[in-house]
Formats: structure tokens, sequence, C-alpha cells
């Protein structure tokens, strides 16, 4: 187990000139011993090189990799004693899935009573323990991803285990039962897990730590209520939520803020409002309002749609192009397309941006 | 009840009037042939099982029979691992793969006379490069005079001609191998021989089910290159079964015995197939247990 520390900068190409030359632009990051982590982003982001870069996979343009301190930069994989599951399970078709757990030992030299001993510990953990003489080819896309998962798990000493959207081909009622257990083992063993995935929920549920990347930037590293309640970067903002957070243009001016177009007393704490250039706050906070209540807007409901446990109501503030969602419960009177609303968007959740970077 | 709809033959159709004309109609000539005794385009006689009875006791045809067996064994035993080695150690990507891709298969756009003629002349002592160069090293070398030479300058020709084919089949298998395959490997802490035993082996099954099957079948059928190379000779030491059949049909003019030998010929090729084939599927994908179909 160890603790990672990146300080690096990674391009495929050589001599990267502009932003976009670099699958990851210069980052400085750390994961703690015994953390659980997701690297949470859209398709092309970077977080699969990052994770590759940790595993050793690929080896950063510049910058180095340490592991408790010591540099890895330049080691193999094996040398630094990860453990990685692949998007698709791999397995060795010929093996049985005990051979497939014992592989990683057998070639590591270890005697054969402790790679018995330790097989047999794994399967049971994993549930996998019926199906240990079983060719491992034979075995649905779920179990498979448990053996790939216990090649790692086998190595009692491994330093971290990455996971690149291991549940990609999992069916969904497994997926939970599979992120379940990654859980618990986590809790049982205090590994060092890396997870990257594109989905939220997955990111959110699995991780303590969730680092938002986009475009080879990490954007924020954080817990599930810190980029809930605080998006570091608007994309942040975009990116974590169904839907993603209301962003509106917003200007100081001299008694207060004007919201497009409107405008609003200066909300507590006033500096960083009266400088930003954008206004964030998500439909989980915008309420209906009286009119002309403080941090209030008019607005005129284009939609209102059943969700199930809520209503979205996608509403554009008047006299401009601005939309604002607001996610109402049920058990209120919900407007009608084409009423006309306030909306209260100013309050102890909103957050200000200026050049895309919340201000504090 | 719904009454069956029979358009469906109306659409099989054209494939079988294809189908009868250019192989049922043939092989039933032959097995025509193989019943009867063609005195004279007028007198034919009826002779029931005569043919097949004769051939398979005729000592020539069981010679013939046995250094086909022989020779496809050695083909197979010395095309496949050089094939496969060959596609291991071929560059990846880049322009290197495609130049070497190129320069592999030009034996195979070769036509098979041809190739009995580069041979031949490639083994003379006097004028061939391989027969010159072994005469200067003191080395007896002659293809017409000794039969082992005859032999191994057979194998040696089929080798350099279709080699490329299981070298091509295999590289393809390989490159279909995704990446995450050899990073969980290289992860795992396996060797460079653990990586080709549990992963290349495995996932080239399939292309060489192929590259064994297509092999095998060609290199049993095996006629123009040894014709123009050696003639079947010296003796009948390179004389394999096809040019057996073609002596025995076109040269003497045997034609019951020639059609019944074809039927048997066509029988132990599909024999044999059909015996690799249920082999290469069952091997390294048999439960250790055999209990274990859960």
């Amino acid at each position: 187990m160890a603790r990672i520390e990146l300080d690096l900068a990674h391009a495929y190409k050589a001599n990267p000139q502009r932003d976009e030359d670099y699958a990851l632009l210069p980052l400085k990051m750390s994961f703690a011993d015994g953390g659980a982590y997701a690297l949470l982003g859209p398709s092309g982001c970077g977080k699969t090189t990052m994770l590759n870069i940790i595993s050793g996979l690929v080896t950063p343009s510049q910058g180095s990799v340490k592991f408790d301190g010591q540099d890895v930069t330049r080691l193999s994989p094996q040398q630094r004693n990860i453990a990685q599951v692949f998007q698709f399970p791999v397995i060795y078709d010929t093996m049985t899935v005990a051979e497939n757990l014992a592989f990683p030992l057998k070639n590591r030299g270890v005697a054969p009573d402790r790679i018995k001993l330790r097989v047999g510990q794994v399967a049971e953990m994993l549930e996998l323990s019926a199906q240990l003489d079983q060719r491992a080819a034979g075995l649905a896309a779920d179990a498979k991803q448990k053996i790939s998962l216990g090649r790692g798990l086998v190595r009692e000493d491994v330093s971290a285990v990455l996971f690149d959207e291991p549940l990609t081909v999992i069916d969904p009622h497994l997926k939970w039962q599979l992120r379940r257990k990654l859980k618990q083992i986590h809790h049982e063993l205090k590994l060092t897990l890396v997870y990257v995935t594109h989905d939220q929920v997955e990111a959110l549920t699995f991780a303590e730590q969730v680092v938002v990347m986009t475009r080879g930037r990490a954007v924020q590293m954080g817990s599930a209520s810190d980029l809930f309640e605080r998006p570091q970067h608007t994309f942040v903002g975009h990116f974590i939520g169904s839907p993603g957070m209301n962003f509106l243009p917003v200007r100081g001016v001299a008694d207060g803020i004007e919201v497009a177009g409107h405008r609003l007393a200066k909300p507590r704490g006033g500096r960083p409002a009266a400088e930003a250039d954008m206004l964030g706050v998500r439909p989980e906070y915008v309420t209906l309002a009286a009119a002309h209540d403080l941090g209030a807007v008019p607005a005129t409901v284009m939609q209102a749609q059943d969700i199930g446990t809520y209503w979205l109501l996608v509403t554009q503030v008047a006299g401009s192009e601005s939309i604002v969602r607001a996610r109402l419960s049920p058990e209120q009177a919900i407007p009608k397309t084409g009423d006309a609303v306030w909306l209260a968007i100013v309050g102890e959740h909103t957050c200000f941006y200026r050049n895309e970077e919340l201000m504090e | 009840m719904k009454p069956v709809n029979q358009k469906a033959w109306l659409l099989i159709l054209p494939v079988v009037l294809c189908v009868a004309f250019s192989a049922i109609l043939p092989l039933m000539t032959v097995v025509n042939y193989s019943v009867q005794d063609i005195i004279s385009p007028e007198r034919r006689v009826f002779v029931g099982t005569e043919w097949f009875k004769s051939v398979m006791r005729d000592d020539d045809l069981q010679g013939a029979l046995g250094r086909q067996i022989v020779f496809s064994l050695a083909v197979l035993l010395v095309e496949i691992p050089l094939g496969i080695a060959l596609a291991l150690a071929m560059p990846a990507k880049g322009w290197r793969s495609s130049a070497v891709l190129v320069l592999i298969s030009i034996s195979l756009l070769i036509p098979w006379n041809v190739v009995g003629t580069i041979w031949q002349i490639f083994g003379r002592s006097d004028i061939g490069l391989l027969g010159a160069s072994l005469k200067a090293l003191g080395i007896e070398y002659s293809y017409t005079g000794n039969a082992t030479h005859a032999w191994l300058t057979v194998l040696l020709m089929d080798v350099w001609h279709w080699t490329p084919l299981v070298a091509l089949l295999c590289f393809a298998g390989l490159r279909a191998i995704p990446d995450a395959y050899y990073q969980a490997a290289s992860i795992d802490g396996a060797s460079k021989f653990a990586v080709f035993r549990y992963i290349q082996l495995p996932k080239l099954r399939g292309v060489l089910m192929i590259a064994v099957l297509l092999r095998f079948m060609d290199s049993f059928m095996i006629y123009t290159e040894p014709f123009v190379l050696t003639g079947g000779g010296p003796g009948n030491a390179t004389t394999f079964l096809s040019q057996y059949l073609t002596q025995k049909a076109v040269g003497q003019f045997d034609l019951g015995p020639a059609a019944a030998f074809s039927l048997i010929y066509f029988l132990i090729i599909l024999l044999l197939c059909f015996i690799l084939y249920n082999w290469m599927q069952r091997v390294g994908t048999a439960d250790k247990t055999g209990a274990g179909h859960g």
C-alpha cells in the first residue's frame, strides 16, 4: 500500500506547443494511502492516461510519479506492484479460475502452499469458491471481472488497485452488487483504490474523493458534497448533477448585482458577487418565490416535466436568453407551461465564478 | 393450421443448380466410372466393388499414400511453428510492418508451376544458386539422383512457398489481441514465454485451425510443384497421391481404378480434416475436473 504523488504532464506527441497537444496538462496531485478515489470526466479528458501513468503502462513525458516518496517514474507496472482491472475482462482462456488467480503469484515464485491459501482466501472474498475448478473462459462477464480483480488482490503487498471503467460490460443489476463488493473489499483491506469512470453516479457512490477532469486538466478534487455544493470550476457544475448547475451571466452594479438584466440586492459577503462574471445555482436550490422577493428573478415556464420523484421546470428568465432549470417537489403546486413565475436564485447555495473559476 | 410456405425452395434453386453442375454431377460421373469396366466407348461392364478392392491391394498406391502422409505431416510440423515464429517476429505497425507484409507475400503470388521451375533451376549444381553453393561446400547434392535430396528439396520448396500464408494468418490473429491482455500480463508479472503460452497461442487457436486445415488439404493434394521439379523421381521417391492418380487416369487410361481411387482419396481427406478439426476444437478447452458445467 502506498501514498501516490503525481507532479507531471503528458503529451503523446513529441514537442507539445499548445494546450491541445497535451493529453494531461501539468498537474500536481496526491492520493492518500488507503483512500478510494475516482477519476471522473467525459471521454478523452485524460483520465485513462492518468491511470496508465500511475500503473506504469505509460511513462509521463514530463515530471514524476512517487509511491511513498520514492520515485517510480521509470519503473514497470510489475516493479511498482500495482494491480489493474480493465474495461473488458482480461482472463487467461486456457486456465481454470483457480489457475487464473494463482498466475501472478506463480510468476513471482511464491511457494505452492502459500498460493493455495491466498487463492482460497481471495476466492472466498469474491464469492468465486464454487467456480474455482471451472474454466474461466466459460463464465459470465461479471465473474470474469471478479477474476481480473482477484488477480490483483492475491498479492498481499499490492501498492494500489486501479480500475479503468470496470463495469462497462456488466449488466445494470449486477453493477450494484459488484460496486458494493468493491466498497466492502476497500473497507476490509484498506487498499488505495483509483477508479476511472465517466458515470458520476458510479464515481460518487464508490469514491471518498472524486477528481473531475476535462480536456487534460484535473479541475477539482473533492468529496461528493464538495463537488455538489462548491464546484471549483463551471465544468464541474455542468458535469455533476442531473441536470447540471444553472449558470447565469452576472455583473456588479453600484448597489447590488445585475443578473440577466435584473437588479438584485448584493448577497451576504458581497465581494465575490461584485467581481464575478457568472452565477451558478443548482436546480435543487432554485425555488418558487413571491414577486419581487429578495434574490428572485421573473421567468416564463417553457416546460414542466414529471420525472417521477420530482418535477423538472425549464424556464427562461424574462428579457434574456438565459435558461434556469428547477427541481420542484411534487407536493407543491406546479406551474404550467407559459406561466409567469418568480424564481429565487441567489441564496447561501449560490456560487460565483470569474473566468470559469469559483470565487471564494 | 397455417400452411407451410414452400416458396423458399425457389430461392435456393440457383445454388442447387450451380452446385449440381459444378460438383455433384462430376462426382457422380466418377462414381459411375468406379463401378464399371470401360473397355471401349460402346462396351462397358458393371464390376461392382472390384476396382475398390484392387486399388486397395495396389502396392504402388500404398507406397504413394505412405509418402503422402509423411509429407503432409512434415509440412505441418515445419510450416506451422515457423509461421507462428515469423508472425511473432514481424514488426507490428508502421511502414516496416507493411514492407514485411509485402515481401513475405511474394511467394504466394507465384504460379505453382513457376515455383517448380524456380526450384528446379535453384537446385541445379551447375547454374543454380543452391546447387552450386552446396557443391562449393563439398556436398554432393542432386535432387534428380538422390531420393533423400529430392524429398528434402520438395519439402523445402513447399515450406518456402506456403509458410508465408501461415505467417500472414497468425499475424492477423496476433493483431486482433486487445492491448489490455498484454498490459494485464505485464502487471501479473508474466514472462515472455508465459505471454505466448497463455495469451497468444490460445488467441491464435481460430486462425491456426484454418492454417492447419488449409496446409493439410493443400499439401495432401500437392501435384504441380514436384511434377515440375522431379517428375515424381528419382524412381518414385516423390510420387505423391495426386501424381499417381494422374498417371493411372491420364497416362494409362485406367478410368475405373482411377475413379475408385479418387473416391477413396476424397474420403481420406474428408476424414482427416474432420479428425483434425475436432481435435483442434477441443484442445485446451476442456474443464480440468470434467464436471464443471455450471
